[in-house]
């Protein structure tokens, strides 16, 4: 997005706007660096005058297992949710804008619909489901759910690209002897990928933060933001939590730049 | 050879079936549950349907009070949140010019960081042994900690406005990068002056941003448990954490469902009288 520099808006001073900004910025970073400052105590104890700080619970983050199993489950169950989503929601998004049928409105209501259901509601239902028929709570109950809110996301980003793309290239390709699901995969995927990285990188960021729904169905395996939870009454295990959820940040940070970069080059 | 039409189905199976099954099914089954006596020791074994649990959430009036409270709360958070990340949209739009994108990430970053810490960052900032008080005490300004900073209803709405202003900010900001500026160049050729351009032409264009950001925020915060978990306490808990108890503590899932569906339909009310009131078209054709 570039915004031109114009005779636009009020006065022409930046300085009342941008110092707004500065001082809400400023805000926003603040509980940040007490975390980050929290993660350099030792013992957990936060109170002036400051103790001696230290990179240990950096160091220990390594050697706690069950919280880098709790990591290693958020990851899983990130992937394959953010990776169902991606699909799942292309596919509503094809339906939506290359379809004409009865109960097409519907299936795109049904789709988006997960956005406006309360997370404690449908987590709780989920729950329900998950016990009338008996299914033991695990790492795919909590990827289902989070598929489920990570379409909407999908489908919203997928249709805007998507409606850009002229349905001329895939009558030409058709022509030329492709049959209609090849054509998706030759011709469609391709021009629509940025979409699809950024889908899924959205998808993925939803469900590996995501603690409301994954508290209800998580079960015996926790995810990172459940087993924070649990921990979080230990004021003791504090600087390890942030130290991990500092350096898991740093990844997604990355990881969202990264692909932000790659999304640029193709457009 | 498969045509569009054969493909139809391929198209439609897996995500409808995905829906069904995790979706319409579970919200179906609470619904049920929701009318039922006691969980029982099958949940196909089907008792006669009774409104008991319903008559319960109407009669317990601290039930539907907290429902309130709670859509008054989201709607706050909702309104100052909005209200506080619209002008850093329009420093975004009209002022930063090409760092534009980089504000923008400095603005997200907070975003991307862990929610639960960042509720937990305030609670660490304002407990009784926390960051304000123990400096103030070391300062000598005061001798015992403020017990007012944390847990209660105010504290949990500074909390949530705090989380959700970065998320604001973006509706908001693309709406007004849409703005055709040569619409604002025009009005100032009219003779519009810098504030009548920006109440009649840029207000009015950014504020289907504005309403699409207070939905973003509110539709979560209604139904919010986890931020009151951390910094509300007794006090300043919600409706959402009436039916997390329901379905954990209590273990009353009858009961605990019926608040559930009373909370979904609610929601799905407040959101289709929104969707009349601002007319969804013109913000699609935008």
């Amino acid at each position: 997005m570039s915004a031109r520099i114009g005779p636009a808006g009020i006065g022409r001073s930046s300085v009342p706007l941008g110092t707004y900004y500065a001082v809400l910025i400023a805000m926003l970073y603040v509980p940040l660096a007490i975390l980050l400052l929290f993660s350099l105590t030792r013992g957990g104890g936060l109170s002036f005058p400051l103790g001696p700080l230290s990179l240990d619970s950096y160091a220990s983050v390594l050697s706690s297992d069950a919280l880098l199993s709790s990591a290693r489950n958020s990851v899983i169950v990130g992937i394959g949710s953010s990776t169902a989503a991606t699909a799942l929601g292309t596919m509503v998004a094809i339906l939506m804008l290359r379809y004409q049928f009865r109960g097409q409105r519907l299936l795109v209501a049904l789709a988006i619909l997960p956005l406006i259901v309360p997370f404690v509601v449908l987590g709780v239902a989920l729950l329900v489901l998950f016990r009338a028929v008996g299914m033991p709570l695990s790492l795919w109950t909590v990827g289902a759910g989070h598929a489920v809110v990570a379409i909407p996301f999908v489908l919203l980003i997928v249709a805007a690209r998507l409606n850009g793309v002229d349905p001329r290239l895939e009558e030409a390709a058709m022509d030329l002897g492709a049959t209609y699901p090849v054509t998706l995969v030759r011709v469609v995927l391709p021009i629509i990928a940025p979409a699809l990285v950024s889908a899924w990188l959205t998808a993925f960021t939803v469900s590996f933060d995501e603690f409301a729904l994954a508290l209800f169905l998580a079960g015996p395996s926790p995810t990172f933001p459940v087993y924070l939870y649990s921990q979080l009454r230990f004021a003791s295990r504090f600087p390890v939590l942030i130290a991990m959820a500092v350096l898991l940040m740093i990844g997604t940070l990355a990881l969202v730049l990264v692909a932000e970069r790659i999304r640029r080059l193709r457009t | 050879m498969l045509g569009r039409r054969s493909t139809f189905w391929l198209l439609t199976i897996p995500p409808l079936l995905w829906l069904l099954l995790f979706f319409v099914a579970p919200v179906i089954l609470m619904g049920l549950m929701s009318v039922r006596e006691d969980v029982g020791r099958s949940f196909f074994n089907f008792p006669k349907p009774t409104l008991d649990q319903y008559g319960i959430v109407l009669e317990e009036t601290s039930y539907l009070r907290l429902l309130g409270l709670s859509a008054f709360m989201a709607l706050v958070v909702g309104v100052v949140a909005t209200a506080l990340a619209f002008p850093i949209a329009y420093f975004l739009t009209f002022r930063a010019g090409e760092r534009a994108n980089f504000y923008l990430i400095l603005l997200l970053i907070p975003f991307w960081t862990s929610y639960l810490l960042r509720v937990m960052a305030w609670k660490l900032m304002l407990g009784s042994e926390g960051v304000v008080n123990s400096f103030l005490v070391w300062t000598g300004a005061i001798h015992s900690p403020l017990e007012f900073l944390l847990y209660n209803r105010g504290t949990v709405i500074v909390t949530l406005v705090y989380v959700w202003i970065p998320f604001a900010v973006l509706p908001i900001y693309a709406a007004m990068a849409r703005i055709d500026r040569p619409l604002l160049e025009a009005a100032a050729d009219l003779g519009a002056g810098p504030w009548p351009r920006f109440w009649r032409v840029t207000l009015p264009l950014a504020m289907p941003g504005a309403v699409a950001a207070f939905f973003m925020v509110f539709i979560p915060t209604i139904g919010e448990y986890v931020t009151p978990l951390l910094v509300g306490g007794s006090s300043g808990s919600m409706y959402g954490n009436l039916i997390q108890d329901f379905f954990t503590k209590s273990a009353d899932l009858p009961l605990g469902s019926a608040l559930a569906v009373v909370m979904l339909a609610v929601t799905i009310a407040l959101v289709a009288i929104a969707a009349r009131l601002i007319n969804v078209r013109r913000f699609a054709a935008l």
